[in-house]
């Protein structure tokens, strides 16, 4: 059956055939202490390239370094200011004044949707990595060791799921006070159980398969087992799980926002520029598309990416990318 | 007139040809086994003959014609799934190899066995059930009234495998296919499959495809033999003929590769006699909890064995004997009662992790024992780097274990599934040998190999014995190849010691009935139609 996942062999390597050589018939042929020197591992394709030779993968991290290049350059990069309201120029349609067209207080939505990008950015990432940093080795640890210590994490995480997403965020800000800080903290938290779940459903499969057996019968220390085998072979779920948050944390942000409880007005955001559209849909549908539009280049951006490095990650998958790339 | 004839016969995957033209005929009645190791494609072959082929991207060219007495004849290739399906399991009936997941859980017996009469043959619920009682009774299902509203989790993998046999005869079909039926079954039972499947065939007149990848089991089935390698068929005639008289090299290696009694094990690397693993009164329960409260199942009863440093010793049964329990209570993967020592040092209970390495394990599927996301050399390389071995070598260690188990050390940066399964067990063994072990748990550790490759890593595993001076315990179900291994044999039945004698004496004379009854299903050298004769 492993003939269809044969990978070409190195040029030049003397063509040592994939599956053949050793258990082929004729038997093994022992290699002798001069095949020893002569044997190097064959050499793999280096990860990078294997990234840079998928055209998605390539286009999501130029979108990606564009928007985090507009974010870090926005005040100097932007047309108009970020609060230069004109109210006689007031829901103005795109033109070339202002490509994307201006707000209820007649600010260039442009300008704003570059601003914003800073906010946007940061709290999504600043956020999911914060959840994911305390979400999977809880999952991870509660998964493989089980028993008591389970049953305790995995019913404090039932009870924050039991709230609502918006309801657990609203009570965290509203106990600590509101900006950006604590946005990026509340959603966090809000988002940790959902790590915590996933790295733990995944790790519940892993921890029984034979070569994490094997570790224990080595006596391998059970964080190197989790460091080394659990972790590597649960990353194609949690890398998912990731791009996903990505996207909802920005909505989070921007539910937050109109609440009056996330980022604070006059500091654009485009979850907070969607929220503020949502009265002028009828009247001025750039308000909201260009926001919108922003939100989802960014978050498939993140989705593809992420996808690229699955498959780098992915043996299987690598072995068929290295295949072409030869 | 034949029951099958296939022509030409040609199978491929996108740009990889599976099988590269293939022809046979099949009278009523006769068998034929298709033998190969895995990948040579046997089941593709009789898969796309049969219209069965369901894999994305391939395409099949060629010609199979059935023909049955009731359907009249049919070109299976190219066939829409609409006539296929008039045909499969009416004039053709399957067994695949897992009876554990080819049975639907959730089903009664009777609603398996009956839906392909319900579906073929309009059959009353109530005429159905008759059909069913008397399929069960003549796949030898005991006490079948009781059965009928079983569920498959209620029988043994043996059971499982005669109710599959039911299903695929109940449509009395022309055809029988059978993809190594046997390979996921005991010894024994498997014995009473071929008898089974016989009788059967004898009866009803039924003709027989039976593909496996052992050649001892199709001697013992077939009346002709077909080899297939790489998709070729390199040898195709009668079995007498081929087992006396192979004419291809690779049908003589398939041959000499079957495990067969009369062998024996090398001589003992250590004539000391002295004792490296000393277990007394092992025992283990497993807690399992029902509905109704608590119970165990007793997997391992007192057992006490000894192993003598630089010899094997073999520890067979059937499955859920309780030898993996042995192994896995002596890693601590499962916890026990009673003693253990090696080499006189606790090896119960917490030990010292220094002391674990002194045992090492190779597990039986190599598939699923490495770690897919490490290369073949990381792999190797993790035990010296979790007990700190040779230090600052670990690449030039590497490379020398690679050498020891005969693989190319080009292979150090591959991933699992870039080997094939017999090099996959050497990484396995390579990894075992780099803990540099007192003792080698080999459990089924060539189980899951084709016959050939069995044979070959069974030969490494003789020759580390000598060149290293090791010790193992060698857990198989076979009893053949527990010959060639094993000074000493214990034998194992439901958790408890049968027999525990030096290999020689147990062989030349087994006292027990169990003992007995497992090498008396060891399938004969000679093919039974030369017996026959």
């Amino acid at each position: 059956m492993s003939n269809e996942q044969r990978p070409t062999a190195e040029p030049g390597s003397g063509g040592v055939g994939p599956i053949g050589g050793v258990d082929r018939l004729g038997g093994p042929g022992r290699a002798g202490p001069a095949g020893l020197d002569g044997s190097a591992p064959e050499r793999r394709v280096a990860s990078w390239r294997l990234l840079a030779a998928n055209p998605v993968t390539v286009a999501a991290a130029v979108v990606l370094a564009v928007v985090a290049f507009v974010a870090l350059f926005a005040p100097w990069l932007a047309p108009y200011g970020v609060n230069e309201v004109d109210v006689a120029g007031a829901l103005q349609s795109p033109s070339w004044a202002h490509p994307f067209g201006t707000d209820d207080l007649g600010r260039d939505i442009l300008s704003r949707v570059m601003l914003a990008a800073g906010t946007s950015l940061q709290v999504a990432v600043v956020s999911v990595t914060f959840a994911f940093c305390i979400g999977v080795p809880v999952g991870i640890i509660s998964g493989y060791v089980g028993g008591w210590l389970d049953t305790v994490s995995m019913r404090v995480v039932d009870v924050m799921f039991a709230f609502p997403v918006l309801l657990l965020a609203l009570a965290i800000v509203a106990i600590l006070q509101p900006g950006i800080a604590t946005t990026m903290l509340a959603i966090g938290i809000v988002y940790t159980p959902i790590f915590a779940r996933v790295a733990r459903a995944s790790t519940l499969s892993v921890r029984t398969e034979p070569y994490v057996q094997v570790a224990q019968t080595m006596g391998t220390p059970w964080s190197r087992i989790l460091r080394r085998h659990v972790l590597p072979n649960i990353t194609g779920p949690l890398i998912v799980q990731t791009s996903l948050s990505l996207a909802f944390a920005i909505l989070s942000e921007a539910a937050l926002s109109f609440l009056g409880l996330g980022i604070q007005p006059p500091q654009p955001s485009w979850g907070g520029m969607l929220f503020a559209a949502q009265g002028f849909v009828t009247q001025a549908w750039w308000m909201s598309v260009f926001p919108g539009l922003a939100i989802f280049v960014t978050v498939l951006a993140f989705n593809l990416l992420g996808d690229g490095l699955r498959d780098v990650l992915d043996p299987k998958q690598r072995t068929r990318m290295e295949a072409r790339h030869r | 007139m034949n029951v099958l004839e296939v022509a030409d016969l040609h199978v491929s995957i996108g740009r990889t040809d599976i099988v590269r033209g293939v022809s046979f005929a099949l009278e009523p009645e006769q068998t034929l086994g298709i033998v190969g190791e895995s990948g040579s494609g046997k089941s593709m072959t009789v898969l796309a003959a049969t219209g069965l082929l369901d894999a994305p991207g391939a395409r099949v060219s060629g010609s199979s014609f059935l023909h049955d007495e009731r359907l009249g004849d049919s070109q299976l290739i190219g066939q829409t799934p609409k006539a296929l399906r008039r045909v499969h399991g009416d004039a053709i009936g399957f067994v695949f190899q897992d009876p554990s997941t080819s049975l639907n859980p959730l089903l009664t017996l009777e609603r398996q066995i009956t839906e392909s009469l319900e579906a073929h043959r309009n059959m009353t619920r109530r005429a159905a059930r008759v059909r069913a009682l008397d399929l069960l009774t003549a796949v030898g299902i005991p006490s079948p009234e009781n059965r009928l509203d079983a569920y498959p989790h209620q029988l043994s993998g043996g059971q499982r495998q005669r109710v599959m046999i039911a299903i695929a005869l109940a449509c009395d079909p022309a055809l029988l296919i059978a993809d190594e039926p046997t390979t996921a079954l005991d010894v024994t039972t498997q014995a009473q499959i071929i008898s089974l499947v016989r009788d059967l065939q004898e009866q009803r007149g039924t003709a027989v495809v039976w593909i496996s990848h052992d050649l001892g089991v199709i001697g013992q089935v077939a009346d002709s033999c077909l080899v297939l390698q790489e998709g070729r068929v390199v040898e195709h005639r009668p079995i007498v003929d081929l087992v006396d008289a192979p004419a291809h090299p690779y049908t003589q290696v398939l041959l000499a590769a079957r495990p067969r009694l009369g062998g024996s094990p090398p001589p003992p690397v250590d004539d000391s006699g002295a004792v490296l693993l000393d277990v007394a009164n092992l025992d283990v329960r497993f807690p399992v909890s029902t509905p109704t409260g608590r119970t165990h199942v007793h997997a391992v009863q007192d057992v006490s064995f000894q192993v003598r440093r630089g010899t094997t010793l073999g520890l067979v049964g059937e499955s859920g004997s309780g030898k993996s329990t042995i192994a896995n209570a002596l890693t601590g993967l499962v916890r026990a009662n009673g003693d253990a020592w090696l080499d006189g040092q606790v090896l119960l209970g917490k030990v010292p992790r220094d002391r674990r390495r002194r045992l090492a394990m190779v597990f039986q599927d190599p598939f699923s024992s490495l770690d897919p996301r490490i290369s073949a050399g990381g792999a190797v390389a993790e035990p010296l780097r979790v007990h700190r071995l040779r230090p600052g070598r670990h690449r030039e260690r590497v490379a020398e274990l690679f050498d020891l188990v005969r693989l190319p050390g080009a292979f150090a940066s591959r991933f699992p599934h870039e080997l094939s399964g017999g090099q996959r067990q050497r990484v396995s063994i390579a990894r075992a040998l780099a803990l540099e072990p007192d003792l080698l748990i080999l459990d089924e550790a060539t189980a899951s190999l084709d016959a050939s490759i069995q044979a070959q890593v069974l030969q490494l595993l003789r020759d580390l014995q000598q060149e290293l001076a090791l010790t193992y315990l060698f857990i198989a179900h076979d009893l053949a190849i527990v010959q060639d291994m094993s000074h000493d044999v214990l034998v194992m039945r439901e958790g408890v010691a049968v027999e525990y004698r030096p290999a020689a004496d147990l062989f030349a004379d087994p006292r027990e009935q169990y003992t007995q009854r497992l090498l008396a299903a060891i399938p004969p050298e000679r093919p039974r139609a030369a017996l026959e004769r």
